[in-house]
């Protein structure tokens, strides 16, 4: 049997049932990325004693019986944007190169408690910066489905590894698509919860008011259960909300794929998303399901929000903005690289950022500090914080009619390697789905809906702001319908 | 013919909370370097700030006591720079809305009370500690990284470096009063900057501003605007102009030295920090914070004036200082007299204060002493010049006065028959004092006591040795 193809859910009942012992899962799961990963590079840093010190632990804690957590034995997958105690965390950047910090993120350190088993850390476009894994210092990753292809970004190592069975569950970050857009080129599910469901608190700031930890999984219940595990409010956070709460979710899951939950549920389709070019066969799949929602007594609506044309350049001037002050940290003073020839203060911040951060990088800093100084603020940076509130009132309309707003993932498939380095803005443009759901702090999910010549095509399911169980229902159904081919 | 000075103050003022201001770290002067520092006071990647409330009550505290506005709707923003005792490449600190808008503080001057205008007070963190070794290293110390700040901006309603001290004096009182910051300059906790120009009032020709920074000391300060002052005057007599410029005061030297020349103003790119949430702020708390407020030294100063009967010069002394003010009433308690109180306080204790610059819990001199020795005094079992010695003693020794007198023997002679002894026996040797007095030389009488006293080895009763002096005068010669 080839454990990795099982769900994590699965997996976890089998440990359950002292089928296998957790010990001989991380072994397995350990010699697949032995196997696997040179070729396919979703990894950075693999923790292999960790990792087997852990599963020995919970073996002994499965034989005396004591109570399990949630991800009880689960390999799981960390993007290395995300802070791991005495595991190096690299960003994919030379400069944090050899980085080990001293703590864990909040979301590491929940994911300890509720028994889950650290692989090791994930590769990602360079801090976080890209939409297909290449701009990563350690090299790019390749998608399991198309080794040609990428596997999107920026969590590609994330989405990855549990395509190819090198871990069951991940975490990636999504400050504007980073892990739906990586699912739906890797057919997973993916899911961006609410700004402010999960902590922030050890995720490396990228643009700090749009980032959340995301979640990674073969199918709705996997991600699910990830995420129900990480959802609460946490008081060292401040963006972290007080009504961040799990049971709704694990609510949601529990009750699993009801087909009826998909009747009166009212749907939303933005015509303007729908006039956007895509990829050949995006549009079909998605209609399809659509079409499904339906006949399963959903209620469509098509509906406009008007200002979603300004979203692009909305997002693209606050990340970077966000993006030239959150990297200052990165002067080679207290840790990470530290250029060897400098003759004063200045020439160490220059050298060190010249030598160690990447072009891509590079260029969000300057745009940042172009938006951001005192000639520009108001007439970029301010006036896009503005536009954004507009976005978000959009959405905050529509929600109140309609329970989901509906979308491709994508607007683009899975592409070859290089095709569109050299074209950034169209790198951009690739955005255009999932970027509103950031501006407003909405939850959505990625999921598989269908192929077009072998490569997958993802379904965004757009939730109102804590309103994750919503779409996690959602996705039950019609993950369920897909899968039963109705 | 006529200058005026126009002097603006930044003060910084660290707050004296147990904690920092955006995480759980002491908050203390000192320490082992880097000892006092965790992931968000480091700057490390991922780490979050978050806001200490204790950090802005105190700082409402402040703005409370400083007759400022408080703006209930505010947030933190980000000042973007690089250097090296800064961890994120950003100070967390307030640009647009201040936590305290507007507001005054008074300063008493002898032609009566002036009211120097606030800006705001914002508040923001502390940055980490350079040191420059010998050998060309600097090392970084960052345990003052994230400790919560004040920022204190005046108007430009100041017009001579002594009004700038008395106000510098001032909001040191009251910051202390109101326990919100322990004020040592000398420790850094309180920090000033001064920008000052000089206006010719006749021709409306005005210097360009000075930013003088590195002022380590109120004396310092006044030294360093008293040396601007005379420099922009001098630039103005010749026709020219100064530079805008920032200087640093130099002790050793007794002048101010230029650091740079201020060209365009740095942009720091101020945006809010989103990793903060908007600070609101509840009526009823503001509400709270003053009534939980402990009397300003305004309020109390009128209070003296009022229960003690006491001049409005001496109640703003006595008040000046929290400790003082305290010292004072206590004494009272135990010795229904404020004005006697109050004199030997601004007396010799204040002269002492000064000398060794002291404050007066430092000293060994408590209420108790000063009511005992003051009683001693009054009953006039010493005289007032014994007294003055023996509260010297008390200071240096700790011993209370009782047992001074009684060790050294000091008490007085109100004996009759004792001092007219001495009397006879000076008036013996000094007869030409007495015919000096007699041919209408007063100052010889006083002579003839200082001898008295001289002989009782201080220890006669002035008074009674004066009248027994004439009247043996009187009876014998």
């Amino acid at each position: 049997m080839d454990i990795e193809k099982l769900t994590a859910v699965e997996t976890k009942e089998m440990i359950g049932k002292k089928e296998i012992s957790v010990q001989e899962l991380v072994e397995s799961y350990l010699s697949r990325i032995d196997s696997v990963d040179k070729d396919l590079n979703a990894f950075i840093s693999v923790s292999r004693s960790e990792a087997l010190e852990d599963a020995k632990r919970l073996d002994k804690k499965i034989g005396r019986g004591e109570a399990l957590g949630a991800l009880a034995g689960l390999p799981i997958g960390i993007k290395d944007n995300i802070i791991t105690r005495n595991i190096r965390t690299t960003c994919g950047s030379k400069m944090l190169e050899n980085f080990i910090p001293p703590y864990d993120a909040k979301v590491v350190e929940m994911i300890k408690k509720e028994d889950g088993i650290i692989l090791g850390k994930l590769n990602l476009d360079e801090f976080a910066m890209g939409s297909s894994t290449e701009t990563s210092y350690f090299g790019r990753t390749k998608n399991p489905i198309d080794m040609e292809r990428v596997p999107g970004g920026s969590s590609g190592g994330s989405a990855a590894a549990v395509k190819a069975g090198e871990v069951a569950l991940s975490l990636g970050t999504d400050t504007g698509g980073s892990t739906r857009q990586p699912a739906a080129f890797c057919d997973l599910v993916g899911i961006k919860p609410s700004y402010g469901l999960v902590s922030r608190y050890g995720l490396v700031s990228l643009a700090n008011s749009l980032d959340t930890v995301g979640v990674l999984g073969k199918d709705v219940r996997d991600a699910g259960l990830l995420l129900s595990t990480l959802a609460d409010f946490d008081p060292m956070d401040s963006t972290s909300s007080e009504k961040a709460n799990r049971e709704t979710i694990v609510a949601a899951l529990e009750s699993g794929n009801k087909l009826e939950d998909i009747r009166g549920m009212r749907v939303a389709l933005p015509k303007e998303f729908f006039q956007v070019e895509m990829d050949q066969g995006i549009s079909r799949e998605i209609n399809k399901a659509i079409r499904l929602l339906e006949s399963l007594g959903a209620n469509i609506e098509e509906i406009s929000l008007p200002h979603l044309e300004y979203s692009l350049a909305v997002y693209h001037i606050i990340v970077a903005s966000e993006i030239s002050s959150n990297l200052a940290r990165f002067d080679g003073i207290r840790y990470g690289y530290r250029a060897e020839e400098y003759s004063s203060l200045d020439e160490l911040y220059i050298n060190s950022r010249t030598e160690a951060l990447g072009e891509e990088v590079k260029r969000r800093i300057m745009f940042g500090t172009y938006y951001l100084s005192e000639s520009n603020t108001d007439s970029h940076y301010e006036k896009a914080l503005r536009l954004r509130r507009l976005i978000k009132e959009d959405f905050d309309k529509a929600f109140e009619k309609f329970d989901i707003i509906l979308s491709p993932t994508s607007p683009i498939l899975p592409f070859k390697f290089g095709e569109k380095t050299r074209d950034p803005l169209s790198m951009y443009k690739a955005d255009l789905f999932t970027v509103p759901v950031n501006l407003g702090g909405f939850c959505a999910m990625s999921l598989p809906c269908g192929y077009e010549e072998g490569l997958p095509i993802g379904l965004q399911i757009i939730g109102d702001r804590f309103k994750d169980a919503d779409i996690i229902k959602a996705g039950l159904a019609l993950e369920g319908g897909l899968k039963n081919g109705l | 013919m006529g200058y005026r000075t126009i002097i603006g103050l930044e003060i910084h003022a660290e707050l004296s909370t147990k904690t920092k201001m955006f995480c759980s770290c002491t908050n203390a002067f000192g320490g082992e370097a880097n000892t006092h520092c965790c992931p968000v006071c480091a700057g490390l990647p991922g780490a979050l700030p978050l806001l200490n409330k204790k950090a802005v009550e105190y700082a409402i505290k402040a703005g409370i006591a400083f007759n400022t506005k408080i703006n209930t709707r505010t947030r933190m923003d980000r000042k973007n720079y690089f250097y090296a005792d800064l961890v994120k490449g950003y100070q967390i600190s307030q640009d647009t809305i201040p936590l305290c808008e507007e507001g005054y503080i008074e300063i008493e001057m002898e032609e009566g009370t002036k009211r120097v205008n606030l800006q705001r007070i914002h508040i923001e963190e502390d940055t980490g500690k350079l040191t420059h070794t010998m050998e060309g290293d600097t090392l970084i110390d960052y345990n003052r990284a994230g400790v919560p700040l004040i920022e204190i901006v005046t108007k430009p309603d100041m017009n001579t470096p002594e009004e700038a001290r008395l106000f510098l004096e001032k909001l040191r009182a009251t910051l202390k009063y109101i326990e919100v910051s322990d004020v040592k300059m000398e420790e850094g906790s309180l920090r000033c900057d001064v920008n000052i120009n000089v206006l010719d009032t006749e021709s409306g020709v005005r210097t360009n501003i000075t930013e003088i920074k590195n002022l380590n000391s109120f004396r310092g300060a006044v030294k360093a605007m008293e040396y601007e002052e005379k420099r922009h005057i001098d630039r103005l007599g010749k026709g020219e102009n100064t530079l805008k410029e920032t200087r640093r005061w130099d002790e050793v030297k007794g002048e101010t030295i230029s650091m740079r020349e201020k060209g365009e103003s740095a942009d720091y790119r101020f945006a809010a920090d989103g990793d903060l949430a908007a600070i609101e702020i509840a009526e009823e708390w503001i509400g709270e914070i003053r009534n939980g407020l402990p009397e300003l030294p305004h309020d109390k100063k009128e209070r003296f004036m009022r229960e003690y009967d006491l001049l409005e010069y001496d109640a703003g002394v006595l008040t000046a200082s929290k400790g003082l003010s305290i010292f004072f009433e206590d004494t009272v308690k135990l010795i229904d007299d404020p004005k006697l109180v109050g004199n030997w306080i601004m007396g010799d204790i204040l002269r002492r204060l000064k000398d060794e610059d002291l404050e007066i819990e430092d000293t060994k001199l408590s209420p108790q002493d000063l009511s005992q020795l003051i009683a001693l005094v009054k009953s006039e079992k010493i005289n007032n010049n014994t007294g003055k010695k023996v509260l010297k003693e008390i200071f240096d020794t700790g011993k209370d006065p009782e047992s001074i007198v009684r060790e050294r023997g000091l008490i007085q002679i109100s004996d009759e028959s004792q001092i007219r002894e001495i009397v006879e026996k000076v008036l013996e040797d000094n007869r030409q004092s007495i015919e000096d007095y007699k041919n209408g030389k007063d100052r010889a009488l006083g002579f003839l006591v200082g001898q008295v006293m001289k002989a009782s080895r201080g220890k006669a009763n002035p008074q009674l040795a004066n009248k027994m002096i004439l009247d043996i005068m009187k009876e014998k010669y």
